[in-house]
């Protein structure tokens, strides 16, 4: 291995597979490879293995087969209190007998007599972490006195004050309100992009995810479908799930022949799809809606119409479909108004696989296939940041 | 609460003066009448019938039982709400009957069990007739007993609890480094302090005052197997009205400090935890 690979940060997570009695895996061959400090997050539906994922790295969970080497050591038998790696669980799990600078200093006052600094020293490092999370002044407060955000932050806090070489967090906006989430989200990225810690974080909400990350990784029943930066997940999606899963997408089972795409409702499109049944999927913008030219027939009906600023949402139906598209905000349409659709552009085709076939599944994403170096291998140097 | 769910005021009283009446009709006036009887003669009289060596004696086993039966009950109390609380197992449910077994078999089948196991016809019988050891008509089997029918106590109060308080935080106390004992230690029993002490008193109590059970194991020798339920009873067949109330008095005493103790217990965690009992 090459001499990245041994450092502090890095993670390498090859064919792990865990499975909670019998039936479905949980987590199902997953390979990934995450650099020194970067940002990733573990996106997907709830049941798609992203929280045992997250677990399994902390050596909470244990898989059933398959390896994770953190900073080039193998973790197998390496049991939790011995990774030195942050968890900050979706519920925060503060202690709730302590007060907030207890909680803060647990993890240095549970050191073996001869690495525990001294408690002046304790004292002196739980004060900056405070510092550090903007909360100063709550040192003496008991959790149940906190709002959720406050929780949140010391509970990174508590998670930081061991200097750990990688932090996990599971779902850790899952709980706030809108507004304290948006903030949150900002300064816990400013804060690693400070300190340079490798982080992942597990998440249902694709626009964390995309706004946060370095990298995604999409997963699905127990599989990552695609580990790349959100551009590029956007840009060149692997298949029809996370095309769907990202940004706001139509999904649109089709019939490919000769080249031709045939959505009902709609003209024949071309596409570069083999022959068969297929699912195209759109976004809102990639709509086009006119009044019908003189001669030509309508193919859909507006049925909501909301303005947002410069664009306009419509709600249409077309043939038997509910759709949704944005245009400019221009066209003074109607509600009710028998209007013609058209698929401006037509991007991300995929064949559709036949259901429950294992053979029928694809490889994984490109972004996922692992290399014997996960600095310079094929997952994603586009999104890394250097370790700061 | 909404109007729609509150009842008519008249009712309300109506429950209230119900619910107070029983508990005085059947709680409050024998604990009076107990009392009252124990002193009718004066306190001298009383007083002299506690001095009595055979009463002196049965005060100092029950004293004796309840010392080993409620550290050991409060040890496997924790361990078996550990267990049913905080890991999944096949035969967890199993266990978590098994644990209330006690509670619902009769005290007296609960005596009888080591009866047959530990008695001359017993099981181990002849075998511990050998080697000289008394369990039965003794003081090992008057710790079993008492072990037996109090053992739910503990692990009752911290079940609950400690399934509604998951295992998040002794995870978290891992992730941050700590050890098994240091998770235990640290986080795991001031989460469960107050309840444990409830649930140990409250063990405590009936420890003391088990009757059905060590009466079954004890062979009744005065002096030297009679714990103070027993030595009640005794007195009372023996038309000692005096004697048998002032013990029981004093039985009744200690119960009513132990609940005393837990309802103050109950009120100091309330405050300094804000109510997250």
């Amino acid at each position: 291995m090459s001499g990245m690979a041994e450092a502090p940060g890095s993670i390498l997570v090859a064919g792990v597979t865990r499975r909670f009695g019998p039936g479905v895996a949980a987590l199902d061959r997953v390979d990934l490879a995450i650099a020194p400090g970067e940002f990733v997050a573990l996106l997907g539906p709830s049941g798609s293995g992203k929280t045992t994922l997250l677990r399994i790295l902390a050596g909470l969970e244990f898989a059933d087969a398959g390896t994770v080497a953190i900073g080039g050591r193998d973790m197998a038998g390496v049991p939790a209190r011995e990774r030195n790696i942050g968890f900050v669980f979706q519920s925060y799990a503060l202690f709730r007998h302590m007060r907030v600078a207890d909680n803060v200093a647990f993890g240095l006052r549970v050191r073996p007599r001869r690495l525990r600094p001294p408690a002046a020293e304790i004292r002196e490092r739980v004060a900056q972490l405070l510092a550090l999370v903007q909360l100063p002044e709550l040192a003496d407060r008991w959790p149940e006195q906190l709002s959720g955000g406050q929780r949140q932050r010391v509970a990174l806090a508590r998670a930081l004050a061991t200097e750990p070489r990688l932090l996990l967090l599971d779902e850790p906006f899952g709980a706030l309100d809108a507004r304290v989430r948006k903030d949150l989200r900002h300064w816990l990225r400013r804060l690693h992009d400070r300190l340079g810690i490798t982080t992942v974080f597990v998440t249902h909400d694709q626009d964390e995810a995309m706004e946060l990350s370095d990298r995604i990784a999409v997963m699905r029943a127990g599989r990552i479908v695609q580990c790349a930066p959100p551009a590029e997940l956007l840009a060149r999606p692997a298949d029809a799930f996370v095309a769907g899963f990202l940004g706001e997408a139509m999904s649109l089972p089709c019939q490919v022949q000769d080249g031709l795409a045939a959505i009902e409702g709609f003209e024949p499109v071309p596409v570069a799809v083999p022959p068969g049944p297929a699912i195209a999927v759109l976004r809102p913008h990639e709509l086009g809606v006119q009044r019908p030219p003189p001669g030509e027939a309508a193919n859909g009906t507006i049925r909501t119409l909301r303005s947002q600023g410069a664009a306009l949402r419509l709600g249409l139906e077309v043939g038997g479909l509910a759709l949704e598209a944005e245009v400019p905000e221009s066209g003074d349409f109607i509600r009710g108004e028998a209007v013609r659709v058209t698929i401006r552009t037509l991007r991300h085709v995929f064949p559709q696989l036949e259901a429950g076939s294992e053979a029928g599944r694809p490889p994984p994403g490109p972004g996922c296939r692992l290399d014997r170096d996960p600095v310079a291998g094929t997952c994603g140097a586009a999104g890394q940041r250097a370790p700061a | 609460m909404s109007a729609a769910t509150e009842d008519p005021p008249w009712l309300r009283r109506l429950l209230i003066l119900a619910v107070v009446g029983l508990l005085g009709l059947f709680l409050l006036l024998p604990l009076v009448a107990v009392f009252t009887e124990a002193l009718r003669r004066g306190w001298a009289v009383a007083l002299a019938a506690l001095a009595d060596p055979d009463a002196l004696s049965a005060i100092r086993l029950t004293l004796l039982v309840a010392a080993i039966a409620v550290p050991v009950n409060t040890l496997g109390g924790i361990a078996a709400a550990w267990c049913i609380a905080k890991y999944d197992f096949p035969g967890r449910r199993l266990l978590t009957v098994l644990v209330e077994l006690p509670f619902a078999v009769s005290p007296v089948i609960s005596g009888l069990v080591w009866v047959l196991l530990f008695g001359a016809q017993g099981l181990f019988g002849p075998w511990l007739q050998r080697h000289g050891i008394g369990i039965i008509f003794a003081l090992p089997g008057l710790v079993l007993a008492t072990i037996f029918v109090t053992f739910p106590f503990v692990a009752r109060t911290l079940v609950p609890l400690m399934q509604a308080q998951g295992r998040e935080e002794e995870e978290a106390a891992a992730t941050l480094g700590a050890s098994g004992w240091q998770v235990f230690r640290r986080v795991t029993l001031p989460n469960i302090r107050w309840a444990l002490l409830s649930g140990v008193l409250l063990c405590n109590a009936r420890a003391m005052g088990e009757f059905g059970a060590v009466s079954v194991v004890s062979g009744h020798v005065r002096g030297e197997t009679n714990t103070m339920p027993l030595h009640v009873e005794i007195l009372y067949n023996e038309y000692q009205f005096a004697g048998a109330f002032a013990v029981a008095a004093l039985l009744a005493l200690l119960a009513l400090v132990t609940l005393g103790a837990k309802a103050l217990l109950e009120r100091l965690g309330g405050r300094r935890m804000g109510g997250a009992l």
